[in-house]
């Protein structure tokens, strides 16, 4: 694991994998609509308003997946000192939050028609919630400080403190009695849910996480870059310093 | 010990304690986390119900749905008990008899004086020619078969 933690060997490693996460995405995400909006039946209850679960049950899983994958990284950050998990955790988050955004909003469409209310504060609900705020909060504090280190060590154990509420979203609806349904398809004895509307479900899992991993590229190539400019810079009002 | 080890002790026992905490904490609220209570729950007073505005949930119980105008009076049952309740206003698409659903309002004579009338969805997502097969063939899961009427 330490071996990854090299920034050029991630560069090089990182420019093998990207185009292919990219390819992935795209086709996974063109396959995944057109089987979410053509081939798929309509439900027998909901009717066409079941679409609407193709893009807010994956986004409910990347949520949590990013929240997860962040706390990991800044879990690597804090122990191990490794700059590289500090970058990786930072890149993730707005990932994270515009996901967990997408899950609340698609998910108060769905529920005006169905439960007839945009919102509610049930256990499910308001967990997703905190969610999003706890990336608002890690985003904003990993930026308060003008030491960028200082701001990256607070924000890293915010993310610690957070995950707790990872798996408080996974079990809200089995803890407590919520207008939430209880979970369709990770679930003891198999999944409730028709495989002609799993297909839809995978292939849309499948392109935002693949879309995730070339972000993720993205935003630590250039947070490296602006890391090395920063130092650079010291480095010249130091040398600059000296000189008089 | 080495400092890597000591702070990856350090961030365990934290994380540990976090959970605990959570997991108190949440248990300790466990009244107030839960959004509906059982007609169960109301009839035989385990709750306190008196001049408070709470949340009922179950299932429409077969046959009990009245309509009088905009008024509509049906029973919410959890199998146990059912509970009478009247309720003036639109109610959701997914309304029917023996569907999941959570009422909003106050305890009245006997009767619960519904405000909202909330529809509750199930984990089951299935096409409509799945469910007729299903209910035909004799292999439906559900409580509530009356599910599919169309």
């Amino acid at each position: 694991m330490h071996r990854f933690a090299n920034p050029a060997r991630f560069l090089r490693i990182a420019a093998i994998i990207q185009p292919w996460a990219m390819a992935v995405a795209a086709l996974a995400f063109v396959a995944g609509l057109w089987f979410s909006l053509f081939v798929s039946p309509a439900d027998y209850q909901q009717g066409e308003t079941v679409r609407i679960m193709y893009i807010h049950v994956p986004s409910a899983w990347m949520g949590m997946f990013c929240y997860t994958a962040m706390a990991v990284f800044s879990a690597m950050g804090l122990i191990w000192k490794h700059p590289l998990a500090d970058l990786m955790a930072r890149a993730t988050a707005p990932v994270g939050a515009a996901f967990t955004f997408i899950c609340l909003v698609t998910g108060s469409l769905w529920g005006k028609p169905m439960w007839g209310t945009w919102w509610v504060w049930d256990a499910r609900l308001t967990s997703m919630l905190i969610l999003f705020f706890l990336y608002l909060g890690y985003m904003a504090l990993a930026d308060a400080f003008d030491d960028p280190e200082r701001g990256q060590k607070a924000a890293g154990i915010l993310a610690l403190v957070g995950v707790v509420n990872v798996p408080i979203i996974k079990w809200s609806v089995d803890w407590w009695n919520t207008l939430h349904q209880p979970a369709s398809v990770v679930k003891m004895g198999g999944p409730a849910i028709d495989s002609t509307m799993m297909v839809p479900l995978i292939l849309m899992a499948l392109a935002f996480k693949a879309y995730w991993i070339v972000v993720l590229i993205f935003r630590t190539r250039s947070e490296i870059a602006s890391a090395k400019l920063r130092t650079l810079r010291m480095a010249q009002v130091h040398a600059a310093g000296q000189a008089e | 010990m080495t400092r890597k080890k000591r702070r990856l002790y350090f961030v365990i026992l934290g994380l540990l304690a976090v959970g605990a905490a959570a997991a108190l904490v949440l248990s300790a609220l466990r009244q107030d986390i839960v959004f509906f209570f059982s007609p169960t729950e109301i009839m035989e007073a385990k709750v306190p119900t008196e001049g408070r505005r709470i949340r009922l949930g179950g299932l429409v119980e077969q046959g009990s749905v009245v309509k009088e105008g905009a008024t509509v009076r049906f029973k919410v049952t959890d199998g146990a008990h059912a509970l009478p309740v009247v309720y003036e206003g639109l109610l959701p698409d997914l309304f029917r008899e023996g569907q999941g659903v959570v009422t909003e309002g106050r305890m009245g004579q006997g009767v619960f004086v519904a405000s909202e009338v909330l529809a509750k969805h199930d984990e089951n997502y299935m096409p409509k020619e799945v469910a007729e097969s299903l209910k035909k063939s004799g292999h439906w899961q559900g409580e509530h078969p009356e599910q599919v009427q169309k």
